[in-house]
């Protein structure tokens, strides 16, 4: 593949270091910032919208637009912030991790570039306590910047002034959606907010702010530099860019891999992949972290991109695969998110810190041999008490995409508990119920 | 009472706000770095500093799963028991850690060596099943290497 077909990762270290800044620039790095800086505020956002990059945080809303939403000019109210959203927490996703810890300059010169196209005059990197490795090389990149003028004032010799910050948070889910993410940085509990009014007027400490994630601010650079038509050509199928995907779970080769936007999923799987480990079929997958929902054998053919994924009636998500074999049991599976989701609920809205716990409990029962035909509909109506609209935030819709679709797809599994009064994977030398290997 | 190194490394972390309030997860974590964990004191202390009620500082420190109100060994596991590791071997490394050390989920051992704590999924879903000791990774973890690895946590 030519080397600008994959330009999120084309100069990473082969040793796993990270690019110090002189690397990075020997690299082309900081000249899409220097670009940028020749446009008006206005023309990136333009230059950014007609990319078609929509966001790798996993909700796909295209960004250029999520920008147009911040007032621009003197009359603005200051200042204005940028949150790099590097709260990687969903499960089964690790790719903003590589680029943390890979290719940080090309972090900061992303948010360098989304912070002149709102004018911001402050960002953060909001970043999970446990990716301590990042922390530390984050912070040295920073320091780099910092002593080369690229950050704090009249930089490159332009009327270009940012700081940026390292936020290293202390680990809670809801810190990664977007209004939590703010309250846990004006340092109160991660509670989403109420919207309007929406961030990009009245966001952190009341300013106009966007929150956007590492892997789509690592693309901006790219883009400033090369085009938007370019960066609209890298994908196959209906979006734009390359993508950071990944696969976990019984494969022969987990692993990540930055490809054009819209491969299709029987390519990641089994060229990427390679295929299910010995002795295991392929029963469905999770294709971007755990609160998507499950596509089957079927869906192999379909390109793995925002918009084909959700006319597959999932969601692309993070683009990280989480695949589920034959012989693991999916009710166990479901129960281990939906146990995660209740814990990690902030508690704020009702149907999510009640609904969820209540679900885990029930899928609980049934691991335990106790599951009954009434409580598939009892999960049927908290599917539909969790559902868009009836939340604050988007954790409890996320939370149940797994779950409805596997009363869908895997309901004879769901019955066999029933019928036997046990979980059928367990015992029997290869069955994975509890999580066994 | 806040020693003067702590009172002086949360104060650094101010400016970076533009309200004090803002620098509590910064404070919390600088005091839990020296003395393991956060006592009521500390607690008092660090919201007196910030301008906080305690209640209000209380919430956000038991809202965080990396924030510890109880006393805590001197290695902290975080076994993930998220998706990924639970689909390739999750619950074998903590059925060893039951055995090997005597201790479950939020149990310290009794010559306070080792607490275990579950935590959710830790971005390293490639080479699972995977678990944290302070601040180490270690990943790709069979019964054996996590044997191996608690030998070096003395």
């Amino acid at each position: 593949m030519h080397p600008d077909q994959r330009p999120l990762t084309r100069d990473l270290r082969p040793d796993g270091e990270a690019l110090s800044l002189p690397g990075y620039e020997r690299a082309g790095g900081y000249q899409g910032i220097r670009q940028a800086l020749r446009l008006a505020p206005q023309e990136i956002i333009q230059l950014v919208t007609r990319s078609g990059l929509r966001g790798r945080g996993g909700a796909g809303f295209p960004t250029g637009q999520k920008w147009s939403f911040v007032p621009l000019g003197p009359a603005a109210p200051r200042p204005k912030y940028l949150a790099a959203n590097a709260d990687e927490m969903e499960p089964g996703t690790f790719k903003d991790r590589l680029l943390l810890e890979a290719t940080p300059h090309q972090l900061l010169e992303g948010m360098m570039i989304a912070a002149r196209a709102i004018e911001a005059e402050i960002a953060y990197v909001f970043l999970r306590g446990e990716y301590v490795l990042a922390a530390q090389r984050i912070q040295r990149a920073l320091a780099e910047a910092y002593a080369a003028g690229y950050l704090g004032g009249h930089s490159f010799g332009a009327d270009f002034s940012l700081q940026i910050y390292l936020h290293t948070s202390a680990g809670r889910y809801m810190c990664g959606e977007e209004t939590g993410l703010l309250n846990a940085l004006e340092g109160k509990r991660a509670n989403p907010r109420a919207k309007p009014p929406y961030p990009q007027t009245s966001g952190l400490f009341g300013k106009p702010t966007i929150v956007q994630n590492v892997e789509t601010l690592c693309c901006l650079p790219h883009i400033v530099n090369h085009g938007a038509e370019w960066f609209r050509s890298l994908g196959l199928a209906a979006d734009a860019g390359t993508k950071l995907y990944g696969a976990s779970g019984k494969v022969k080769r987990p692993g990540l891999w930055e490809l054009p936007m819209g491969t299709p999923l029987g390519v990641l799987l089994e060229e990427h992949a390679g295929g299910m480990r010995d002795g295991l079929k392929l029963r469905g997958l999770l294709p971007g972290g755990a609160s998507t929902d499950f596509l089957t054998p079927r869906h192999l053919d379909v390109p793995m991109d925002f918009t084909n994924v959700e006319k597959a009636g999932s969601r692309l998500g993070t683009g990280t695969m989480i695949i589920l074999d034959d012989r693991t049991c999916p009710v166990g599976m479901v129960w281990n998110l939906e146990d995660f989701f209740a814990q990690e609920s902030c508690g704020w809205c009702t149907p999510c810190w009640s609904g969820l716990r209540w679900a885990e409990r029930i899928l609980a029962a049934f691991e335990r041999g106790q599951g009954a035909e009434s409580d598939l509909e009892k999960l049927d109506w908290i599917v539909k008490f969790c559902a868009p609209g009836n939340t604050f935030c988007a954790l409890a819709p996320g939370a149940v995409e797994p779950l409805s679709s596997a009363l869908r797809y895997f309901h004879d599994d769901f019955l066999a508990h029933i019928r036997e009064r046990r979980c059928p994977y367990r015992g029997g030398s290869n069955g994975n119920a509890g999580g066994e290997s | 009472m806040l020693s003067a190194d702590e009172r002086r490394e949360i104060e650094a972390e101010i400016p970076r706000y533009p309200q004090r309030q803002a620098a509590c997860i910064d404070a919390l974590k600088i005091v839990q770095r020296r003395r393991g964990w956060i006592s009521d004191e500390s607690l008092r202390d660090i919201a007196e500093l910030l301008g906080m009620t305690l209640d209000e500082l209380d919430a956000v420190a038991t809202f965080y799963n990396l924030i510890y109100r109880h006393p805590v060994g001197r290695h902290v596991i975080l076994l993930c028991n998220s998706v990924s590791c639970w689909i390739v071997g999750y619950s074998r490394l903590r059925e060893h850690l039951r055995r090997r050390l005597g201790i479950d989920f939020g149990e310290t051992t009794p010559d306070r060596r080792f607490t275990l704590l579950p935590i959710v999924c830790l971005g390293a879903c490639d080479h699972a099943p995977v678990l944290m000791i302070d601040q180490d990774l270690h990943r790709d973890l069979d019964p054996a290497g996590l044997e191996r690895v608690l030998e070096s946590y003395r």
